[in-house]
């Protein structure tokens, strides 16, 4: 094997969770041949493979599954490339930059303060300025080009004060430095920029942090299929590649990686995440499928018609596309903060410069106590209140199994004061459950678990899940065999015994197994949908907390009235998309809407809702579209989540509070010369300390 | 003020070098898993049973 032959692939696999979890991994998978190396990143849950180039996708993922983790490929292998980390790593980088040069002015200015004079002050003004002007013209980059972009919009934002002040400072400082004057600004322009780096770069590690954590959640990202080929050999391709007229063998458990036509084989598709209808549909050859649909029963070959775009999801993903504007519209509160902040510091220092000038104090004086105006009142502590506060609340949402995308998002979930949630997947698991298990007898549970543990489908997997939770010991079986489509069957001592599809179909549309011995049946074991465990107690939560709560379903009346009748909610029933769509809309008109939901169905209403959550479950259209995601299998989170954001927007008005109380006392002693150099920095690092300490106070707030 | 000419230069190059340092391990990826940093310290090593 020459290194020359290894190519590298990145998988998500969102089961890391402790040191041993990658000892194992990282251990575990260069035992497999075709693997070289392999590096787990815990904090985005990833793990990076180097594997000979002729391993197949499947063989992979199985090595995966045979340590007991669920690996998903990722895409392309080169994540490092994409623009938002790299705009992270940009300002961390100019946070650095602004920090060293900090703390070596503020060294040269502490001996200025404490007396040094004369040929030594003016020695140790040039070192500033020398230190901080290319500092100033790097790391202030991100303010000057925000600003310029508002300005050129004719429009006014956080970042116009900030760059006048910080130019105007450093100019000033520069004209005082050359004729010898007593007082320059540069630690003071320097500090700005290095507060309000820090409230930029905590802003971007969070929206970072998140799309770590989503990453590693979209599962139906660089998926493929088994193609079948013209020698009838079947080879892995991903679903980009795909073109119609391929024919995919999609087995039980799989799902669907294009839409196309059935062409041998029947089963039964599970469409909860296409259409939120949650009795899975019966196909035959002919019967047209869609890609993101479930394979439950047997094996089908299915014939590609669309791809990609032309898929049935495009349809969705337009009317998700008109539905987001609405959201990009919305401004977040330190931007409606700076419209009124802006002009009032403007006004403020070209008072303070006329004013002296009337007074006759002379341009220099005049303008000097302009600078130092601007300087106290430039929105420091406010750039780090809003980012400070909403980075501890995601980072406790996160231990709490949250996921936050990024502060807007926390934003509007505190306004929201009505929520509309989807049913199947939502309110419910959105996955077979087992009905009645404790009913069998103690052999055929244990018998039952033998079997099932020996599948991959989906319904032996539910089977095994429910059995494992009520402690059921294994059968001693031997001889398992696996026929696809219909069951499971083993040896038992000198008896045969199956689990598998009913042999006459079952009243209704119930899933369903059955267990026979020696051809006997034993037991007919049940599968339902059922509701989330902790559904009622989040649905009353809400509404305690003051919001609406009601269900848009896609799902048949039927379906959808033991729900309703359970938690005690009005429902809307078989919903298209666009209905759902269409009541978000009538709603939002006079409500600030919440909307949860999981399916492609809910994508577009997920889109256009004031703020949006989805389950870890949900497909990825649905995680992508939403603005939050909870982990999981309850509904608590969600409350949560609504807690913390109106807690955290709480604090954000207290460091508000605080930062207009700090300018209150400030500002008249700038107006009136008071304030130095010293006095500036003093009272800049110190709010900025009072304010950073208030949002600390979030840590812990949601036990 | 002779004693200055040395001190400056010496606190601002271990500044610079502080600051190079960072960049570097900022470029090595040191930052990258900061959370299974944390945790690798628990993992142990494997033992050599490959020839």
């Amino acid at each position: 094997m020459t290194a020359a032959a290894l190519i590298e692939r990145d998988f998500a696999v969102p089961d890391i969770r402790c040191a041993g979890c990658i000892a194992k991994l990282e251990q575990g998978l260069v035992r497999d041949r075709r693997i070289a190396s392999a590096r787990v990143n815990f904090t985005e849950k990833r793990v990076h493979l180097a594997c000979v180039s002729d391993a197949e996708m499947p063989d992979l993922i199985g090595a995966f599954t045979t340590l007991g983790f669920e690996a998903h490929p990722i895409g392309d292998a080169l994540g490092d490339a994409d623009p938002a980390a790299a705009g992270s790593r940009e300002l961390l980088r100019a946070v650095a930059v602004a920090g060293f040069a900090m703390m070596n002015i503020m060294l040269l200015s502490v001996s200025v303060w404490s007396g040094a004079s004369g040929a030594t002050r003016d020695l140790f003004h040039w070192l500033s300025a020398m230190i901080a002007l290319p500092t100033i013209a790097y790391a202030g980059r991100p303010f000057f080009r925000s600003a310029w972009r508002a300005l050129r919009h004719r429009q006014t934002n956080m970042d116009v004060p900030i760059s006048i002040g910080v130019l105007l400072a450093s100019a000033l400082s520069l004209y005082e430095t050359a004729t010898h004057g007593p007082h320059a600004y540069f630690d003071g322009a320097v500090m700005l920029l290095f507060f309000l780096l820090c409230g930029r770069w905590l802003d971007s590690v969070m929206r970072d942090r998140a799309r770590g954590g989503i990453t590693a959640l979209l599962r139906n990202m660089g998926t493929g299929a088994m193609v079948l080929g013209a020698n009838g050999k079947t080879r892995w391709i991903d679903a980009t590649a795909l073109e119609p007229g391929m024919v995919m063998l999609v087995a039980a458990g799989e799902r669907l990686a294009a839409d196309g036509a059935v062409v041998r084989g029947s089963s039964r598709l599970d469409l909860s995440l296409l259409t939120g209808e949650s009795a899975p549909q019966l196909v035959h050859p002919d019967a047209r499928v869609h890609a993101g649909t479930l394979n439950l029963d047997a094996p089908v070959e299915v014939k590609v018609s669309a791809v990609g775009a032309d898929t049935a999801l495009a349809d969705i993903a337009r009317l998700m596309g008109e539905a987001a504007q609405g959201k990009s519209r919305y401004v977040r509160i330190a931007d409606r903060a700076a419209r009124l902040y802006a002009p009032a510091v403007h006004a403020l220092a070209l008072l303070a410069f006329v004013g002296w000038m009337v007074v006759g104090a002379g341009w220099h004086h005049s303008l000097l106590i302009a600078v130092a105006v601007l300087i106290i009142t430039c929105p420091c502590a406010l750039g780090l209140a809003v980012p400070a506060a909403q980075i501890v609340a995601a980072g406790e949402l996160m231990r709490a199994g949250v996921l936050v995308k990024d502060g807007s998002a926390l934003e509007r979930l505190a306004e929201v004061d009505q929520a509309m949630i989807d049913k199947t997947g939502t309110l419910t698991l959105g996955r077979p459950e087992v009905r009645d298990l404790e009913r069998l007898d103690a052999h055929v549970q244990s018998l039952a678990l033998a079997l099932a543990q020996a599948s991959r489908h989906p319904l032996s997997e539910a089977l095994t899940r429910g059995l494992q939770a009520l402690d059921v010991a294994r059968a001693d079986v031997h001889s398992i065999r696996e026929t696809p489509g219909f069951g499971v069957e083993a040896k038992w001592g000198d008896h045969v015994v199956t689990l598998g599809r009913p042999s006459d179909p079952i009243k209704g549309d119930a899933l369903a197994t059955q267990l026979s011995i020696d051809g006997a049946l034993v037991a007919t074991i049940r599968f339902a949908d059922r509701l989330r465990p902790d559904a009622r107690a989040a649905i009353d939560a809400l509404r305690s907390d003051g919001i609406d709560v009601s269900i848009l379903s896609g799902d048949r009346a039927a379906a959808v009235a033991p729900v309703a009748r359970e938690l005690a909610m009005t429902a809307q029933t078989g919903m298209s998309p666009q209905d759902k769509l269409a009541a978000l809309a009538r709603q939002s008109v006079t409500h600030k809407v919440l909307m949860i939901g999981d399916g492609l169905n809910d994508g577009p209403a997920l889109a256009a809702g004031h703020a949006s959550m989805a389950p870890g479950s949900a497909s990825d259209v649905g995680k992508n579209a939403s603005d939050c995601i909870f982990l999981g299998d309850r509904l608590m989170p969600i409350v949560a989540t609504l807690r913390m954001a109106r807690r955290t927007q709480a604090i954000v008005r207290q460091n508000f509070a605080l930062a207009i109380g700090y300018n209150v006392v400030a500002v008249p002693l700038a107006f009136l010369g008071y304030v130095t150099p010293l006095v500036a920095a003093l009272a800049m690092s110190g709010s900025s300390l009072l304010v950073v300490g208030n949002a600390m106070r979030l840590k812990r707030a949601i036990r | 003020m002779n004693g200055l000419a040395v001190l400056i230069p010496i606190a601002l190059g271990l500044g610079l070098l502080g600051l190079a340092a960072f960049f570097w391990s900022l470029r090595r990826g040191q930052f990258d898993d900061l959370d299974g940093a944390a945790l690798r310290i628990f993992v142990e090593d494997e033992e050599e049973t490959a020839p």
